[in-house]
């Protein structure tokens, strides 16, 4: 691996638009980045597009909504022209998508061994048994401590840390090279997710893939990430490096930095975000 | 000692699993205290026990010097009422912001209710424009505000704040807890506030419990967390997640 110099995935003039009843309502306008084997976090609130812009990656965008690019591009491959079979195996086995609330993204009627071993069979010639030691070695490898009872349980049967570890495992068993996470960790107690984005960060290290890491916390994102895009109203406002967050230069990440009450920090009140309209444009 | 709320020994069992296992607190009149814990900590059934929605077992409750037994009056809920977290789910879809804010006026039968639903949509920010909007018409801020507006209309003493805000963006966070400093300094409220987040807590309050299980993990001030002066392990986990993710190389 020739580490960051190589792209993985180029993204460019990315556009995703939503027919409605009261016109095209444009959730992603124009956004453009590239990612190589690092860490970049997607950053923004509610409505801001990075959602979409993930969904748009994995080509999850819903079949009414519009997608256009200058270029979309894994690994060389053009994402938009792909046939939907192409995509289909793309999706799971290069690139891997972890979603926020394993409550509502993993089968609740099918046991958590099972859901991971059907992804590895999806996408590898396994026999039952090596998928069954894949998945369980799988399991071990996100920190499950007894994985063996851990492969035959249900979802509703696990916490939330738990679940969101096994829907980890779930993603990694066909060794994808790129991941987008979304929100992986919002729902999840503060100690929990710690300890989920820690085993999330070793893995992606040591497999050395491309992670793309989508959340509304700025200040999680940029103690995680190598790079931070900030989007607001479905464009890109800035792109920084995680650590030159302080030096942001726009009013809105700034205001977004500013605005969460810190410990030790005392202000009352606190500061509020004035959106100009020029930042929407 | 003047309490607004004191709470001793208080037992909450759901069938056999119990929530509260013998917590007590003390709330002075005029202050705001904060209650931090993970999920499944108990924070919730404590606000929602003294607000009557959860089954008491054992324990007792007071608010402004008067014992509650099992049920809550209408006296009771003049002087106590409660914020819940998701704004999505609090206000009925179907009813305009007006008949919600009519709603707690004609059962405790006031009189002036045209002036009191515009003084309360002007005192959170909305103004009289909001009146006739759905729910559905209104962000999820907005839609907080009309949750504070409703509980302040009645004017109470002490307002039950279950993560008022973790519903909400960053940036609408500010705005929802610069009113709710707002309204509790103007109309010296006593707050009791459930929060995950330690830093909400102790922008918000001068105490706060630590909760762990159903139980009080450790009764700390506000600045005794931010000099990190605490004792327990458990909260000391609490404080370094707040910190962030710390890569481990």
């Amino acid at each position: 691996m020739s580490g960051k110099t190589s792209t993985l995935l180029e993204v460019e003039d990315l556009r995703v638009n939503f027919p409605t009843r009261i016109g095209q309502v444009q959730a992603v306008r124009g956004v453009s980045f590239s990612l190589g084997r690092e860490r970049l976090g997607i950053v923004g609130e509610s409505g801001s597009g990075k959602s979409q812009t993930g969904r748009a990656i994995m080509g999850l965008t819903p079949p009414q909504a519009q997608v256009t690019a200058r270029t979309l591009a894994f690994d060389g491959i053009d994402l938009l022209a792909a046939p939907a079979r192409e995509r289909r195996a793309l999706r799971g086995k290069r690139i891997a998508m972890i979603l926020q609330d394993p409550k509502y993204s993993l089968d609740p009627v099918m046991s958590i061994g099972r859901q991971i071993v059907e992804t590895l069979r999806t996408h590898e010639k396994v026999g039952k048994a090596e998928a069954r030691d894949r998945a369980l070695a799988m399991l071990e490898a996100v920190q499950i401590r007894d994985p063996s009872r851990v492969f035959d349980l249900h979802p509703h049967e696990v916490s939330g840390g738990m679940g969101q570890r096994a829907m980890i495992a779930m993603m990694l068993i066909a060794g994808p090279e790129m991941m987008i996470a979304d929100e992986p960790t919002s729902a999840l107690d503060v100690t929990v997710q710690l300890d989920v984005l820690g085993i999330l960060d070793r893995l992606v290290s040591e497999r050395g893939m491309g992670l793309i890491f989508i959340s509304h916390d700025l200040r999680l994102v940029s103690s995680f990430c190598d790079r931070v895009i900030v989007m607001y109203a479905g464009k890109v406002v800035e792109q920084l490096k995680a650590s030159e967050l302080r030096d942001a230069q726009h009013p809105y990440t700034r205001g977004l930095l500013n605005c969460m009450p810190r410990i030790g920090f005392e202000r009352h009140p606190l500061p509020v975000l004035d959106r100009k309209p020029e930042w929407a444009v | 000692m003047n309490a607004a709320l004191s709470v001793d020994g208080l037992e909450v069992i759901f069938d056999r699993f119990r929530a509260l296992k013998g917590v007590s607190l003390e709330v002075r009149s005029g202050e705001s205290y904060g209650l931090v814990g993970e999920s499944g900590s108990g924070k919730s059934t404590l606000l929602r026990a003294i607000a009557g929605l959860a089954p008491v077992a054992s324990g007792s409750i007071t608010v402004n010097g008067k014992n509650l037994g099992k049920g809550r009056d209408k006296a009771f809920y003049r002087e106590v009422q409660m914020v819940f977290q998701d704004p999505y789910g609090s206000l009925h879809p179907r009813q305009t912001v007006d008949r919600l804010l009519q709603e707690p006026l004609a059962i405790h039968g006031f009189a002036d209710g045209e002036k009191r639903i515009e003084r309360a949509l002007d005192e959170v920010g909305l103004g009289t424009g909001f009146r006739f909007r759905y729910a559905h018409q209104l962000s999820g801020g907005q839609r907080q505000r009309v949750a504070i507006a409703r509980a302040l209309i009645l004017e109470p003493s002490i307002l039950l704040l279950d993560e008022p805000t973790s519903a909400l963006d960053a940036s609408v966070q500010a705005e929802v807890l610069n009113l709710l400093e707002e309204v509790r300094r103007r109309r010296k409220l006593t707050f009791l506030m459930v929060s995950h987040d330690l830093a909400i807590i102790t922008h918000m309050c001068e105490r706060l419990m630590v909760m762990q299980s159903g139980e009080a993990v450790e009764n700390l001030t506000a600045s005794q967390l931010v000099g990190h002066r605490v004792t327990k392990d458990y909260t000391r986990n609490l404080l370094r997640a707040s910190e962030g993710f710390v890569r481990t190389a």
